[in-house]
C-alpha cells in the first residue's frame, strides 16, 4: 500500500514544492535502505544452506571459496530422500502438524467466538488469561510437563512419552492460545450488527459461527492456520525432550540426531535436510498469501 | 402482522438509566416513528422491541404475548440496520434468503419470495451480486428485502437511512413509504431526522433523555406541540422563542416583548390566556412562516412591526430571514420579491393567531 503512495508521488519530487515532498524522499531512501540491509540479512543463511547441500562433504572441508560451488552434486539429496529414516522423519512431521493444526482450530475458534461475543461473566479476564498462557516460554514448561506424562504413565500404564503423538498434546499449548488470540481480534472486528441480524433471522449461536463468522474471518482463520501450521512443523525442544527413539522422532530432531554423530557433522545432508524441511511451510505460505491480505469483510457495512 | 404494546419499560445499565418507563401502543398496520437527540434512548427502545437488549423493568408485548424473555429468532421481527448488515460472503438473493434457508423453507417458496421482494424493490438485476458491489442506495434495499421476505409480525428501522446522502435519503424514505403501503406490516422506526419522522409515521414519537415527550401525528406535533422541546425539536428551520410577559392594556391582553414591542392578542388566544398569571416568565413561540413581511392592510391578529436583518438566506421559492430581538435571534420566512438584504431594515408582521405560549420554567405549552 505504502509503496504505491509513494510510486504516485514520484513525478513530484523533481517539483520541490516544500518540505513535504523531501520528507518523503528521504523516508523513501531510509526504507529502501533498511529493507535491503534485511533482505540480505535474511536471505543470506539459506543461500548458504543452498550453496552447501550441492557440494560434496570432500569440497565442503576443502579451503575452496565457501560461496562459489566447483563441482555442484545432487548425492545429498539423492542420499536424504532415498532414506527411509528421512522420510519418516518427514511423515512424522506431516502428520502431527497436521493433527494439531485441526486440533487448534476445533478449540480455538469456537473459543475465540464465545470470548468475543457472547458476553459471560469473566470472559475479559478468560481473554486475557488465554494471552498470558501464551506469554510463558516452552522452555520453563518442559520439565513439569514430561513429569506430569511420566506420573500419568505410571498410574495409568498409558505411556505417551518417546510415543510420536505425545506432541499432538503438548503442541497444542502453544498454538491454541495464541490462534485464540489472534482470532478474538479478527471476531472481534466483524461489526456487531452483523450477528444481531443473524440472530433476527433466526441462526442460532452455532449457525452464527459457522454461516457466518467463519466465512467472514476466513483471511484470519488461513492467519491462524498459518501459524499453527508453522510453529508445529518447525519446534525443536519439546520432540527433543519428549522423544527419543530413532522412528517416532520428527523433522528438525531427526536431521540433528541422525546426521551428526558424536562430532562428525555431515554438513551437506543436514543443509539439504534443512532445506527440504523448509520447504512445506514456504509452499503454503506462497498459496495462501492471497487469501492472508484479501479483505473478505469489505462491504459487509458501510464503506 | 401484530400490534407492539410497550407497558412502563424501563432499561437500565449499572447506575445510568436508559429508558425511564415508557407506555407506547402501536397498533396492527401502523407505520410509528420514534424520534430524539442522540442518547434520547430510542435506539435501546427499538432493540428491547427487537429482543437484542433485555429490558429491566416493565412488559413488551408483541400481538398480545408478552415477549420480555422470548429470544429475538422466535419474536418473527425483521430489523434493518443503519450500517446494513449485509453478509459480506454471501450474494444479494443469499442474503435475503438466509432466514428462510435457517427455517427449512421449501426452495420454491423461498426463491418466489425473493423474487417477489427483488422485484418489489427495483433490485431483480442485481440478486447475483455480492454487497461490496453495490451502492449504499442499493445495500438499503437488500437489507428490507432481507426483512420483507421473512414476512415478519413487525418490521424494526433503526436509523436506515443515516449513512446515505441526502439526495438518495429522500429517494429512499418515498421508497419505504411505498413499500409499507404494499406490505402493510407494522412499523417501528427509529431516526434522529424529524424529517424522516414527519414524512413517514403515521404517527411520532418524540423521546428526550429517555421518556416520551410527546406522541401524536406529524400535524398534531407541528402545530400543538406539547413542550418546549417538542416544539424546537419539531419543524426546520426550528421554532423562534422570545421572552416575554401578558399585560394588560385599556382592558385587552397584551403580550410584552420588549420595552417599545408589545401586541395585542387576537380574541381567541385572549380568551385562553385570560387566566394566567402576569407576572409569570412566558416564551413566546412562533414558527418562521409565522413571521412573514407586513402587509399593506391590517388583518386581524397579525401585528407589524420593524426589524433590522442579520441575514438573509434566499431559498428561491422564499427567503428566510434572520434578525435579533431582545438578545435572541428569530427566523422569519418572507417572500422572495419583498426585499429583504443583508443588514437592511425591513417591515415584517408577526400572526399571533398561530402563537404558541410556553412557561419558560417548566417548558410546558399553555
Amino acid at each position: 500500500m505504502s509503496t504505491v503512495t509513494i510510486d504516485k508521488s514520484g513525478p513530484t519530487r523533481k517539483v520541490k514544492y516544500g518540505s513535504m515532498s523531501r520528507d518523503r524522499t528521504w523516508a523513501l531512501r531510509w526504507s529502501y535502505f533498511f529493507l535491503t540491509l534485511f533482505a540480505i540479512f535474511s536471505l543470506v543463511p539459506p543461500f548458504y544452506m543452498l550453496i552447501t547441500s550441492l557440494k560434496s562433504s570432500a569440497e565442503i572441508s576443502a579451503a575452496t571459496n565457501p560461496w562459489w560451488v566447483h563441482r555442484p552434486t545432487l548425492s545429498n539429496y539423492i542420499e536424504l530422500l532415498t532414506s527411509n529414516q528421512f522420510l519418516r522423519f518427514f511423515w512424522n512431521s506431516a502428520w502431527v502438524s497436521i493433527i494439531v493444526v485441526t486440533i487448534t482450530m476445533l478449540i480455538s475458534v469456537p473459543a475465540a467466538f464465545a470470548l468475543a461475543r457472547m458476553k459471560f461473566w469473566g470472559s475479559a479476564t478468560l481473554a486475557t488469561g488465554v494471552f498470558l498462557t501464551y506469554l510463558i516460554p516452552d522452555s520453563l514448561l518442559f520439565i513439569p510437563l514430561f513429569k506430569m506424562f511420566a506420573v500419568f504413565g505410571d498410574w495409568t500404564g498409558i505411556q505417551l512419552v518417546n510415543r510420536w503423538y505425545v506432541l499432538l498434546f503438548i503442541y497444542p499449548t502453544l498454538t491454541v492460545p495464541f490462534c485464540t488470540w489472534i482470532m478474538i481480534g479478527y471476531f472481534a472486528s466483524i461489526p456487531k450488527e452483523l450477528d444481531e441480524a443473524a440472530i433476527i433471522d433466526g441462526a442460532s449461536w452455532f449457525q452464527t459461527l459457522t454461516r457466518i463468522f467463519i466465512p467472514v474471518a476466513l483471511p484470519g482463520l488461513i492467519a491462524a492456520t498459518i501459524f499453527a501450521f508453522t510453529v508445529s512443523w518447525a519446534q525443536f525442544l519439546y520432540p527433543l525432550v519428549f522423544t527419543t527413539s530413532t522412528d517416532q522422532l520428527v523433522l528438525p530432531v531427526g536431521i540433528i540426531t541422525t546426521l551428526i554423530k558424536g562430532d562428525v557433522f555431515n554438513w551437506g545432508q543436514i543443509m539439504t535436510g534443512a532445506l527440504l524441511g523448509a520447504a512445506p511451510p514456504l509452499i503454503i505460505y506462497a498459496f495462501l498469501m492471497d487469501y492472508y491480505i484479501a479483505g473478505l469483510t469489505a462491504g459487509a457495512t458501510k464503506g | 402482522m401484530a400490534d407492539v404494546s410497550l407497558r412502563k419499560v424501563v432499561k437500565r445499565y449499572d447506575e445510568v438509566e436508559a429508558v425511564r418507563g415508557i407506555d407506547l401502543d402501536i397498533a396492527d398496520h401502523e407505520f410509528v416513528v420514534l424520534v430524539g437527540p442522540s442518547g434520547c434512548g430510542k435506539s435501546t427502545t427499538l432493540r428491547m422491541i427487537a429482543g437484542l437488549e433485555d429490558i429491566s423493568d416493565g412488559d413488551i408485548m408483541i400481538g398480545g404475548d408478552v415477549v420480555n424473555d422470548v429470544p429475538p429468532k422466535d419474536r418473527d421481527i425483521a430489523m434493518v440496520f443503519q450500517n446494513y448488515a449485509l453478509y459480506p460472503h454471501m450474494t444479494v438473493a443469499e442474503n435475503m434468503s438466509f432466514g428462510l434457508r435457517l427455517k427449512h423453507y421449501p426452495k420454491a417458496e423461498i426463491k418466489s419470495r425473493v423474487t417477489e421482494a427483488a422485484r418489489m424493490l427495483d433490485i431483480t438485476d442485481l440478486i447475483d451480486r455480492k454487497p461490496k458491489q453495490l451502492s449504499g442506495g442499493q445495500r438499503q434495499r437488500v437489507a428490507m428485502g432481507r426483512a420483507i421476505v421473512r414476512n415478519p409480525k413487525v418490521f424494526l428501522f433503526d436509523e436506515p437511512l443515516s449513512n446515505l446522502d441526502a439526495k438518495l435519503r429522500v429517494q429512499m424514505r418515498i421508497e419505504i413509504k411505498k413499500v409499507h403501503q404494499k406490505v402493510r406490516t407494522t412499523t417501528v422506526y427509529v431516526t434522529h431526522d424529524q424529517v424522516e419522522a414527519m414524512t413517514l409515521a403515521d404517527r411520532v414519537v418524540v423521546m428526550n433523555h429517555g421518556k416520551i415527550e410527546q406522541i401524536g401525528t406529524p400535524n398534531e406535533l407541528y402545530h400543538k406541540p406539547a413542550t418546549r422541546f417538542v416544539a424546537s425539536f419539531i419543524g426546520s428551520p426550528a421554532m423562534n422563542f422570545v421572552p416575554c410577559r401578558l399585560e394588560d392594556v385599556g382592558g385587552k391582553l397584551n403580550v410584552r416583548l420588549t420595552d417599545r414591542l408589545s401586541f395585542p392578542l387576537p380574541p381567541a388566544r385572549a380568551v385562553r390566556y385570560q387566566g394566567l398569571s402576569r407576572t409569570d416568565k412566558l416564551l413566546l413561540g412562533l414558527r418562521p412562516e409565522h413571521i412573514m413581511e407586513a402587509r399593506p392592510h391590517a388583518e386581524p391578529g397579525i401585528e407589524p412591526f420593524d426589524a433590522m436583518l442579520d441575514v438573509t438566506e434566499p431559498m428561491g421559492m422564499e427567503t428566510l430571514v434572520y434578525f435579533t430581538l431582545e438578545g435572541s435571534q428569530l427566523c422569519g420566512r418572507v417572500n422572495p420579491n419583498a426585499g429583504a438584504q443583508d443588514g437592511s431594515p425591513l417591515r415584517l408582521a408577526v400572526d399571533l393567531n398561530n402563537m404558541h405560549l410556553l412557561n419558560e420554567v417548566t417548558g410546558a405549552v399553555l
